[in-house]
């Protein structure tokens, strides 16, 4: 098993898919910085892309029956990561997110943990080996996600918090939990909330207005509620066909905040217009269709959830990013898998997806 | 940490998940994904024109061009009024932002007081959103640096070059010139200012306000495409800015010097005319103010020190200072006398004052037997209570009317005063109350009812020396306005204006010689006779307080007399009148007269070098015409009397 079956068997058709939106993705931050001091992004994203191309080629050629063996060693040292970046991380904008490895690199660990917990989710889920989930088994998932989950909320990150969720629900989803135990969960989690939300806590101010303002932009104009009427206006007035490539006037005359991470499919929407829009959600609806066969041809259970885990918070990224850029969801700083520049998602993603690789290429070892 | 034990695990690696819940996935993602696109549908096809405008309006901001206000010049050219290149901080309101949050820093940078900042925005809060509003003119370098290091954090504040007024130091012309000054909220409700926008700098007083448009100008303004934090990418179009019209005044700066120089210690007014045209040589007006403290914010403390200054020092007292002429009056009398028939015979012993009506009128000397030649020159008040006693009250204000008493004199500066000339028709209609046959007697010596102007008097005994041609006064030459914009003038600045009114030669020769004879030996001005010229005039010394005893008395402080002098040169067809007024200043013969001399002096010293200058000019050819010397070697006052009213004279002597 140290060598893929044949060269057939890696996935030519997502490589294609991927690589359409990596170049597009390079093309539009190149855009989305042409003015700004963030000048040569894109070269940067390159090398995060070749970069990620090496990581998922090294990790497609690992049995991911190894990775899952270890996934308990895999999760400590990932707690000890995170509980190290609380200590020793370099404070930036009011948060610590980050470990700072000299020489311009940066480490940001809670990436690195949303792989550690897909691989978790799975090794957990299959340890139950299809049994119903009893109530035992729903918390202990929640506390294997949840700590984490918390961890990186006091960083604070919400947005990157949040992305864990979806690694919870897609393992309890394909893990069999019962209608009856979702009805419960909803409402205790309403509880929660209601619980919180009268104690005032949890949440910093900037966090919950963030939340909010999607609903009423004018409500906070200086912050998000300023980005989201300039993400709307960026989107809206590319029309149909979109302004043109580096026409965005909107992207060019700095409106839009943060073009090149966040907000970098509002960029792409006010250049290349509605056509161009559908055009992204087309690539993504590929991709994901992709993924799910190869979960559906997957040789075996941990190999689905791990598959699964990945469509999951894909989805959720892209669901959460988009919905904030067109006005349905709040703004939460998550960015957009394979398109938003930054080193961490990309590496993420091209593991995740190495991964799947992996996955699909042992489909018929068993 | 084994969260399941060995035993549960590797218990079927050959079950799979699921297919139907795999299966609904993909479902989810499609819904998903439909969501997302309806979302895209509603902003990029429903409301892609909305959000076009929006994009438009975050990027595209119109700043006005200023025009450049039109320079004033004296009537030689030189410039008395400029405009210099300021910096002026301005805010803009087009940002989505919360402005209110930036006041502080704002303040702080700026050094200006918050509530001040807070008010200015109160102030525009009804005026539309691209209506930038000025924070503060004049900036120092520190707070432009300020501005530009903050460009960030701060990109609402904007920095504009513009030109800004320099009048000359001192107050020096001011109330002549005026100043200029943004319109308040006030002002913009007046009809007046219909075409105007807050903001606007416009001519608060003199010059600057009666030719507001003349020298104003147009506008223009550019449409600028902006980025986020205000900084300018790009134009779009402009519209350029149509600067205003310079001006040329009458005023002789040479004149205008000597006489601001003569004031200075004085409270009161000078003015100083051409009978011939009505040009306004020179206009003080004393205390004056500075115009320069108007044309950057001025300060409450500036503002309320000159407002509750008692001296009223933004009076243009030339024009507004309503006060009893005094002697000066008896000129305008002796018309009335002299053309009624009534003065030429009229032969008064003078006491020291007399009765009428049981009530004693004094005189301030016994002057014995007094005739019309001499009333003038000795200023005998006694002729003058017997003369307006004989003449009545509505003759007097006959000819004071016609001389232009009680009305304005149509000069082309706002707020001008029309004085008072009492009649029988008068008191009814403002006291409704006959007029006493008593009342009439001091109005005969300028005192009473009766009050003037300094250039009301100004015109009306120039024109009287100018065998009754009266010219409206002036500072701005008409036919160098546009046709349109003079006859606007005209219109708002209506008075007497040009008359001509009868007088016979004889009559004229009478009070014209006896005018000179004033500030010859024996007249009340002898003092300021000025050698070489014919210089010719009346004292005035009004009484502010009336005094029951009866006696004349000067008074003190507040209380003492107004000194007055009328003056002009020559006597007849003068070429030069100048009216003094010192507040309290005592005897008219001491305190005014000198003043008024000065100017004279100063004048026809200048009119001569002129003249002089072209004779050597034009007689080169010829041998120099000089006249007979005079045998005592001593030059002569007298000039050849003008043969018909209204004439030029050559200058006023000849030079041996």
């Amino acid at each position: 098993m140290h060598r893929f079956s044949s060269f057939r068997d890696f996935d030519w058709m997502l490589m294609g898919l991927v690589s359409l939106m990596s170049i597009l993705s390079v093309l539009e931050i190149k855009s989305a910085t042409l003015h700004t001091k963030f000048r040569g992004f894109d070269h940067k994203q390159i090398g995060f892309l070749l970069v990620g191309l090496v990581l998922m080629y090294l990790i497609s050629m690992i049995d991911y029956h190894r990775l899952v063996d270890v996934a308990p060693w895999a999760y400590a040292i990932g707690l000890l990561l995170l509980v190290a970046v609380r200590l020793v991380g370099t404070r930036v904008s009011g948060g610590k997110r980050w470990i700072n490895l000299g020489g311009g690199v940066h480490f940001q660990p809670s990436e690195w943990v949303k792989l550690i917990l897909i691989v978790v989710m799975a090794w957990f889920f299959w340890g139950l080996a299809g049994r119903r989930l009893s109530w035992i088994d729903i918390a202990k998932s929640f506390a294997l996600i949840g700590v984490p989950m918390v961890l990186v909320l006091v960083q604070p990150d919400l947005g990157t918090a949040l992305t864990y969720l979806p690694i919870l629900v897609a393992g309890l989803f394909l893990g069999g939990i019962r209608f009856k135990q979702v009805v419960v969960l909803l409402l205790g989690f309403a509880l929660l909330i209601g619980g919180a939300w009268m104690s005032g806590k949890r949440l910093k101010p900037y966090q919950m207005a963030r939340l909010t303002s999607f609903m009423d932009p004018g409500s906070d104009p200086r912050g998000t509620g300023y980005q989201i009427r300039q993400s709307l206006i960026a989107v809206g007035s590319g029309g149909l066909w979109g302004k043109g490539t580096n026409q965005g006037t909107q992207t060019q005359g700095d409106f839009l905040p943060i073009p090149y991470t966040d907000f970098i499919f509002a960029a792409f929407c006010e250049e290349h217009g509605f056509v161009g829009g559908v055009g992204i959600l087309l690539l993504y609806f590929l991709i994901l269709m992709r993924l799910i066969e190869n979960a559906q041809q997957a040789s075996d259970v941990p190999g689905a959830f791990i598959v699964m885990g990945v469509v999951a918070v894909l989805l959720f990224q892209i669901v959460v990013n988009i919905g904030m850029v067109v006005g349905l969801m709040p703004v939460t700083g998550i960015p957009l898998p394979l398109m938003s520049y930054g080193g961490s998602s990309i590496l993420f993603t091209f593991l995740a997806l190495g991964i799947v690789m992996n996955v699909r290429m042992r489909r018929f070892v068993n | 940490m084994a969260l399941i034990s060995k035993a549960e695990r590797n218990i079927d690696r050959d079950e799979k998940v699921s297919p139907d819940k795999l299966h609904a996935t993909q479902y989810i993602v499609v819904l998903l994904l439909a969501a997302l696109a309806s979302g895209m549908w509603r902003l990029q096809i429903l409301g892609a024109d909305s959000y076009r405008v929006l994009a438009e309006a975050n990027r595209v901001r119109k700043e006005p061009v200023r025009a450049p206000r039109g320079k004033i010049f004296d009537r030689e050219g030189r410039i008395l009024v400029d405009n210099y290149p300021s910096v002026s901080c301005y805010l803009l309101r087009e940002q989505v932002k919360d402005l209110n949050a930036d006041i502080p820093m704002i303040a702080r940078g700026l050094d200006l007081p918050v509530e001040q900042i807070q008010a200015t925005m109160r102030r525009y809060a009804s005026s539309p959103k691209y209506v930038s509003i000025p924070l503060k003119q004049d900036i120092t370098q520190d707070e432009q640096a300020f501005i530009e290091a903050h460009r960030n954090e701060l990109p609402e504040l904007e920095t504009f070059d513009e030109q800004r007024r320099l009048y000359p130091r001192d107050g020096f012309a001011a109330h002549l010139i005026g100043y200029v000054g943004e319109l308040s909220a006030e002002d913009l409700n007046s009809s007046k200012y219909d075409f105007y926008q807050p903001g606007d700098v416009v001519g608060k007083s003199g010059v600057e306000e009666a030719y507001d448009e003349v020298l104003r100008g147009t506008d223009g303004s550019r449409d600028a495409i902006v980025d986020s934090h205000g900084k300018e990418v790009g134009q779009l179009g402009q519209q350029l800015a149509i600067p205003g019209k310079d001006l040329r005044l009458t005023i002789d700066l040479d004149i205008q010097r000597v006489a601001e120089q003569a004031m200075e210690g004085h409270n009161g007014a000078l003015v100083a005319m051409d009978p011939h045209t009505g040009e306004i040589l020179a206009m003080v007006s004393r205390p004056t103010y500075d115009p320069n403290q108007f044309s950057v914010r001025l300060t409450k403390d500036y503002w309320s020190q000159i407002v509750n200054d008692p001296d009223h020092p933004m009076m243009n007292k030339t024009i507004q200072a309503q006060l009893a002429p005094g002697s000066t009056f008896k000129i305008i009398m002796s018309l009335a006398g002299l053309q009624e028939g009534v003065a030429q015979s009229m032969r008064v012993m003078c006491n020291g004052g007399a009765t009428f009506y049981g009530r004693f009128f004094a005189c301030d000397q016994r002057h014995g037997m007094v005739d019309i030649d001499h009333a003038i020159p000795w200023s005998c008040d006694t002729f003058y209570y017997t003369l307006a006693n004989k003449l009545g009250i509505d003759t007097i204000a006959k000819y004071a009317t016609e001389v232009g008493l009680g009305q304005k004199t149509g000069i082309d500066l706002p707020d001008e005063a029309a004085g008072t000339m009492p009649s029988t028709a008068w008191k009814l209609k403002t006291q409704h109350d006959k007029w006493y046959a008593g009342e009439t007697i001091s109005v005969g010596i300028g005192q009473g009812a009766v009050q003037a102007t300094p250039i009301q008097l100004a015109r009306a005994l120039s024109g009287i020396a100018s065998g009754g041609v009266l010219k409206q006064p002036h500072v701005v030459f008409p036919d160098e306005l546009p046709p349109d914009m003079a006859s606007a003038i005209a219109e708002s600045y209506q008075g007497s204006g040009d008359r001509v009114i009868p007088i016979t030669p004889e009559n004229w020769e009478t009070i014209t010689d006896a005018m000179a004879a004033t500030l010859g030996p024996g007249g009340t001005g002898a003092a300021v006779h000025l050698e070489g010229i014919d210089f010719a005039g009346k004292t005035g010394t009004a009484e502010v307080v009336s005094h029951s005893a009866g006696a004349k008395s000067l008074g003190t402080g507040n209380e003492r007399a107004n000194a007055w002098f009328v003056g002009m040169a020559p006597r007849r067809n003068p070429d030069i009148v100048v009216a003094v007024l010192c507040e309290h200043g005592g005897w008219g013969a001491t305190a005014a007269a000198p003043l008024a001399a000065q100017v004279i002096n100063a004048f026809v010293t200048k009119q001569r070098k002129r003249e002089g200058n072209l004779l050597r000019l034009t007689d080169a050819s010829k041998p120099a015409a000089s006249p007979a010397p005079n045998p005592n070697g001593v030059p002569t006052a007298s000039v050849t009397p003008a043969a018909h009213p209204g004439a030029v004279n050559a200058p006023a002597v000849n030079q041996p």
